[in-house]
């Protein structure tokens, strides 16, 4: 994206879809299954008893063969996992076809394996034109036990030991194979067909085989013995890497499996409370890389685009047409969660080469100030969100509101962008959800007012705690006057949180306080809606939701709402956690 | 022959589960047994066949039966479609 090409020229590099986590690193094993070919034979009648006795061999053989797997699958991945095979089973031992099949030996004197071939075929092709995606799945089932029976009858043998381990690299994978070949210290697998929902990617994620489909033309690229990196977190597939390559792929893998092992069982749980508080628990996002990073993690969406990090390093603001490509991305990959692009939130410390130079940029033109002032740039950032958001998992933030006007005036803006694609004839969400950042004062002393005209407040800790102590964090000499937990400074969520219920908009977080868990339980307490929070600390926060009661959580907060120093505030908070939580850091 | 019409209670159709329960069924009576669904007719003692019918939730299937027990056989299948294969 912005740095340069981290890939060396020999290398070849390949983007599929990531079907199952993990990084694979090792040789290439190119698994080559022929399809068996068919040829129509006439027989003669005297012939007929020992076609129907192959076939019925082949079948008994086949049907042999998928009860290994089946066992070896149920071993491996429980009872649940086993379907697939089931529904094979239950085509080989369909009296019905066999006995059409039979009959079709009988009459028209033709080879078993055209008769098998041509009658399944009708079933085949049925299911194939289903609009029903299970029974459109069902056909591949179909067509797999079809060449298992063929296979049968032309006594081909199929290879399914491997020696060593290696990245299996194949045009496509059934699920018997799947599953048959991870009996081999199989490190990956990776194929030119198949979607995310295809047997190849169940059964990997089932056996937690790190595994990317659609790769298109790997299976023609791919050499035996060839090294190869597979990641499939993000679906890309590297030929004969570089060592730097390797080398970056090897440490990707150590943080993604450290954390996996903090979040495991997590992950697909809601951030619930004891007693049934459902809250939002998203993440805060600047770069697309870690957005495969972020699906991993089971988050409820994404709290926090920052959308100033298209131009960080730039000379020129990007075109609608670029910024309508990443939020597009944004969107897609997190469907059907939401994202929360926050507009350009440009100024003080994240200036791009700005030519104003100011005493006090923290108390200057920055945020939302910034795009009111430059109402072209403003408009053409609406429009791109605004594209972005046909799958209607958009919102837009705007950061740094100090007043009601400048909330109304970017909504008009932002009805004018509506208007344009309108007539443009470009399709967009129409209700599209506005929110906006609290974190200047003013904002949070008027939060009713702008509740009435937004759908959502977000609350900026970091820049909140800032202007309401008047502490510069970047400034040593009176920085650990940055207090979270100052008295002030929860009096003013409180006052924000409450505000904006009784306006009917959700109130969320998406400073650095959300991802701090010593203040989880005070926040919950408080009523916060939304923890919007850095990616890494998704799996504590969500362990701390969901061992409190909501109903403790508000005696909490009563508590901490009465004490009147920060250091009795964070003992208070401390000795909660020490107790509760006594392997999460606190500081 | 007697016909009777069943309609699909279950969520997921006439997946795996309740195809193999229906044509399970089926093999214990004599009697033939077709089904029909949007004109297409298949054997439904036959799972493939079951299979290719593609039957969702509130799909609409005549059920047709001639030959020993056929009634005995309709009132079961039907009683099976009524209690959705008794899926959660």
């Amino acid at each position: 994206m912005k740095t340069e090409d981290p890939h060396k020229k020999e290398e070849t590099v390949l983007k599929g879809i990531p079907a199952s986590p993990g990084i694979a690193i090792g040789p290439v094993y190119v698994y080559v299954k022929h399809t068996p070919v068919i040829e129509e034979r006439s027989i003669l009648p005297e012939e007929v008893e020992h076609e129907l006795d192959r076939l019925e061999q082949a079948i008994a053989r086949s049907h042999k063969e998928l009860r290994k797997i089946l066992e070896f699958a149920e071993k491996k991945l429980g009872e649940d996992k086993v379907k697939i095979f089931e529904a094979q089973l239950m085509f080989l031992e369909d009296a019905v076809l066999f006995d059409a099949v039979d009959a079709r030996i009988r009459g028209e004197l033709k080879n078993a394996e055209f008769v098998v071939q041509t009658e399944i075929e009708k079933y085949h092709r049925i299911m194939l034109a289903s609009k029903d995606e299970y029974t459109h799945e069902r056909a591949n089932d179909v067509e797999d036990v079809r060449n298992r029976i063929l296979r049968n009858l032309q006594e081909q043998r199929v290879i399914s030991r491997l020696e060593g381990s290696s990245v299996i690299v194949s045009q496509n994978l059934t699920a018997p194979d799947t599953v048959i070949l991870s009996r081999n210290a199989v490190l990956g697998y990776a194929t030119d067909i198949g979607g995310i929902t295809s047997h190849t990617a169940l059964l990997s994620r089932a056996l937690k085989i790190p595994a990317v489909v659609g790769l298109k033309t790997i299976s023609h690229q791919a050499h035996d013995a060839e090294q190869i990196v597979l990641d499939g977190y993000s679906g890309e597939v590297v030929l004969d890497p570089s060592e730097e390559t390797v080398k970056r792929f090897e440490a990707k893998r150590v943080r993604y499996q450290e954390f996996e092992a903090r979040l495991s069982g997590l992950r697909d749980l809601p951030a619930e409370t004891l007693d049934h508080r459902r809250v939002e628990l998203s993440v805060n996002v600047e770069f697309e890389q870690e957005l495969d990073f972020i699906k991993l993690q089971g988050a409820d969406g994404i709290g926090l685009y920052r959308s100033e990090y298209l131009i960080v390093g730039k000379e020129v603001f990007p075109t609608e047409e670029e910024q309508f490509n990443q939020y597009k991305l944004l969107a897609e990959t997190m469907y059907p969660k939401h994202v929360i692009i926050r507009t350009f939130d440009i100024g003080g410390d994240k200036v791009m080469a700005q030519s104003v130079k100011e005493n006090n940029p923290f108390l200057g033109w920055r945020g939302i100030r910034v795009l009111l002032d430059k109402p072209e740039l403003f408009l053409e950032q609406l429009r791109a969100i605004l594209r972005a958001s046909t799958r209607k998992n958009v919102a837009v933030m705007f950061p740094m509101v100090s007043n009601l006007s400048e909330v109304r005036r970017a909504k008009k803006i932002l009805d004018q962008a509506k208007h344009q694609l309108r007539k443009e004839g470009i399709p967009f969400d129409a209700r599209l959800k506005v929110g906006v950042m609290i974190e200047v004062p003013s904002a949070a002393v008027i939060a009713e007012d702008l509740a009435e005209e937004v759908d959502f407040l977000s609350i900026g800790t970091n820049d909140l705690i800032q202007y309401v102590l008047a502490v510069d964090r970047g400034n040593d000499v009176v920085s650990s006057l940055y207090q979270e937990f100052n008295p002030a400074v929860v009096r003013f969520l409180r006052r924000i949180i409450d505000r904006g219920k009784e306006k009917g908009v959700w109130v969320g977080m998406c400073g650095e306080m959300a991802g701090d868990p010593l203040a989880t339980i005070l926040l919950l307490g408080l009523g916060l809606d939304e923890f919007s929070v850095v990616p890494n600390m998704l799996p504590e926060i969500k362990k701390i939701i969901r061992s409190v009661k909501y109903s403790e959580a508000q005696k909490v907060a009563k508590q901490v709402l009465m004490l009147k120093t920060e250091v009795e505030i964070k003992d208070l908070l401390k000795s909660i956690m020490q107790k509760k939580f006594p392997d999460i850091p606190t500081d | 022959m007697i016909q009777c019409e069943v309609t699909i209670k279950n969520r997921a159709g006439l997946h795996t589960r309740p195809a193999a329960t229906l044509v399970k069924l089926a093999a214990k009576y004599k009697a033939e047994f077709f089904i029909e669904k949007d004109g297409i007719e298949i054997n439904g003692k036959s799972i493939i066949g079951v299979m290719t019918l593609a039957a969702e939730q509130g799909s609409k299937l005549l059920l047709r039966f001639s030959g020993e027990g056929e009634e005995e056989a309709c009132r079961a299948m039907v009683d099976l479609f009524e209690r959705g294969f008794d899926e959660k």
